[in-house]
């Protein structure tokens, strides 16, 4: 049983966040549009995931690496001084105390621990940020496999820090030149160099995008952030639900795992994009990386270049479930600017002791905005994930402060 | 199977005549809009013996592409190239003789929608579609409306295809199936890959269709090999590596006979 509802108990929204339906569908969105080579190894990951999920020997196996190796669960942080001047109760879900300073070990683990029971020995993986590429990296080591990251050229000279973290744990970093040489340009690479190695690599995706069953299995390791903080959550505070949930979004994996927590309560969900990567706000209906979603276009169906001081906010999409929980009014997703993120970044440095990840300033920085302006009612519940450690972002925030 | 005569268009019938009067078919493919004056390359596929010719309409991301088509992709983007300017360059070079058959990304096809795309590759003469990142179990939305506009959209084969799924394949695509010789991308390779010569003959086993193998051949011994197994070939790195290192029209035609030569004398050797 879940905890107790909210105060009102009023009937849960329609059922969302569970299995997706026939061929990997949320909603219009989801399927598995891959190439043909790539078809049969989907299948696999699916059939795999199906097996290992209902096994409790996995789960908890799973569950224990994450204890003893990425720190869970999470604290549950009162952000005091800041709800103070907010005028609502902030708390914050810090997954920037996890192992490798990101949400993205959740995913790794679960996946690497997939990969070693479908005897593979190999991750290839993409990274914008570098913090899923240095998560796939630590999980690689620890368990063993041989680890292949693609980055592209852009976000490499902008995360020099975070390419020097993912070769120290033994990872090869390949460089991508080709495109706007970020985030999509890696996954167009990764999904390529898949293609040829299938057999004996396990491609580790590290968002809520891509083929089938990638969306759903990703969100289902990343569900672990939702369900402790709602624990957590009830545990701390009286309505046992907050009246909001708030995260960023890039693919969207962070706010997935979260929102899945929350799906069937009452709590209003908040999606935070990037203005220059706004897929869900501003996406057209569209095919990429595997998935039919909403991706930024330009008027040929070319897709556009995502802008963010956030590398892991400039993917020009979000991924399926991201666009089907839009369509039904559940969540509402929300733009923020660079300005707006770095301004948010330095309040909660300054008044909470807690330097976040420019994409986890995103989300900040619009509950700043929605307290301000009464969208979230004085004395409101608000929960937001802090997906990540801005250590990564320091020296950006050095040429900018 | 498919009753052949009903389900076969245009691009099959043609195909179909072709292969049955034992000639090797040969599909080279150019990406629209890569060079000002690229509707010159069709003239010279044509004068070549192409049988049929394949037309790249650019994507950005392409996910099954190899280096030298990313960079084709790339160079026409930057020169302005659109689905609708390539179609209306199509639809102004006249009658080759030969059918033409469009291949792109999903994303493209979905931009405008699949009805409307299919009646503007109709309306450009264009009988046939491919399109890599839309397999079997995902065509349907694209299969019927294509159908209706007379635009036959072939699907792929892979070697990892297990056989219950080709022979669905086969039954669904039109116009031929593409067998795609190797698992990786696009891109000329030193030689056919083992994998080829064994998913041809899967295919063999559950269809009559037109069979062409693609990705990776790039030389007329390829072609000739290629043969052995498959009614014909796809050429596509091997020409455009030789477009963007600034061949002509004169020069394309002249590759593409060593493959026709190929192809024919494999044709003449007792089968």
């Amino acid at each position: 049983m879940r905890s107790v509802l909210s105060r009102q108990e009023p009937a849960p929204p329609e059922e969302t966040m569970g299995e997706p339906r026939a061929r990997g569908r949320f909603g219009e969105y989801g399927g598995r549009y891959a190439p043909e080579s790539l078809v049969e190894a989907c299948r696999e990951v699916e059939e795999a995931f199906r097996q290992a999920w209902a096994d409790p020997g996995f789960r908890n196996t799973l569950a224990d690496l994450l204890a003893v190796h990425a720190g869970r669960p999470t604290p549950l942080t009162p952000a005091r001084r800041l709800s103070q001047a907010l005028g609502v109760r902030l708390y914050l879900k810090r997954e920037d105390l996890t192992h490798t300073g990101s949400h993205k070990i959740n995913n790794v683990l679960g996946q690497a621990l997939l990969a070693t029971r479908m005897g593979r020995r190999r991750l290839i993986a993409e990274t914008g940020a570098g913090q899923h590429g240095v998560a796939t990296a630590t999980a690689a080591a620890l368990l063993g496999l041989r680890a292949t990251v693609f980055m592209g050229e852009r976000d490499m000279e902008r995360q020099a820090l975070n390419v020097f973290r993912m070769r120290m744990l033994g990872a090869e970093v390949v460089p991508v030149t080709a495109g706007s040489r970020t985030l999509k340009d890696a996954t167009s690479e990764a999904m390529r160099h898949w293609v040829g190695v299938t057999g004996e690599a396990h491609y580790c995706v590290g968002s809520v995008v891509g083929p089938d069953p990638y969306p759903w299995m990703v969100r289902e390791f990343q569900r672990v952030i939702g369900d402790e903080a709602r624990a957590q959550f009830a545990a701390e505070v009286r309505t046992g639900v907050p009246d909001h949930v708030v995260a960023c979004v890039g693919g969207g994996s962070n706010a997935a795992g979260t929102f899945a927590g929350f799906a069937d309560t009452a709590a209003r969900l908040f999606g935070v994009e990037a203005e220059g990567g706004a897929g869900a706000g501003r996406g057209r209906l569209g095919v990429l990386h595997g998935c039919r979603s909403l991706f930024l276009q330009d008027d040929d169906g070319q897709i556009t270049e995502a802008h963010s001081i956030a590398a892991g906010l400039d993917y020009p999409g979000v991924g399926p479930e991201h666009a089907h929980l839009r369509d039904l009014g559940r969540a509402r997703y929300v733009t923020v600017g660079d300005e707006e993120a770095i301004g948010a970044a330095v309040r909660l440095a300054r008044t909470e002791g807690i330097v976040p990840a420019l994409e986890s300033a995103h989300a900040l920085a619009w509950v700043i905005r929605a307290a301000g302006s009464g969208e979230l009612a004085a004395g409101s519940t608000v929960l937001m994930t802090l997906s990540g450690r801005g250590d990564k972002d320091v020296s950006t925030l050095k040429e900018l402060l | 199977m498919t009753n052949p005569t009903l389900a076969a268009g245009a691009v099959e019938r043609h195909l179909r005549a072709r292969r049955d009067a034992g000639r090797g078919l040969l599909m080279p493919y150019v990406t629209g809009g890569v060079t000002p004056g690229w509707t010159d390359h069709l003239r010279a596929f044509a004068a070549a013996g192409a049988d049929a010719i394949e037309v790249g309409l650019p994507f950005s991301d392409p996910t099954l592409d190899g280096l030298t088509i990313q960079q084709a992709s790339q160079t026409a983007l930057a020169r302005g190239a659109s689905t609708r300017r390539i179609l209306a360059d199509l639809a102004g070079t006249g009658d080759l003789g030969v059918p033409l058959v469009v291949s792109t990304y999903y994303n493209l096809v979905l931009h405008d929608g699949p009805e409307a795309f299919c009646a503007a590759l109709s309306r450009a003469g264009v009988g046939g579609l491919i399109v890599p990142d839309l397999p079997v179990h995902e065509a349907g939305e694209l299969t019927d409306v294509a159908a209706a506009a007379g635009v036959e959209v072939a699907l792929l084969a892979s070697p990892s295809t297990p056989q219950a799924r080709l022979a669905r394949i086969a039954e669904r695509s039109r116009g031929f199936v593409y067998a795609v010789s190797v698992m990786g991308t696009t891109g000329e390779r030193a030689g056919l890959a083992a994998s080829a010569a064994e998913l041809a003959g899967r295919v063999r086993d559950v269809t009559d269709r037109p069979l062409l193998l693609g990705f990776g051949i790039s030389s007329p011994e390829q072609a000739r090999e290629a043969r052995r197994h498959a009614d014909g070939v796809v050429v596509g790195a091997a020409v455009m590596r030789r477009v963007l290192d600034g061949a002509g029209p004169d020069d394309l035609r002249a590759f593409l006979l060593t493959l026709r030569q190929a192809l024919d004398q494999e044709c003449d050797r007792p089968r």
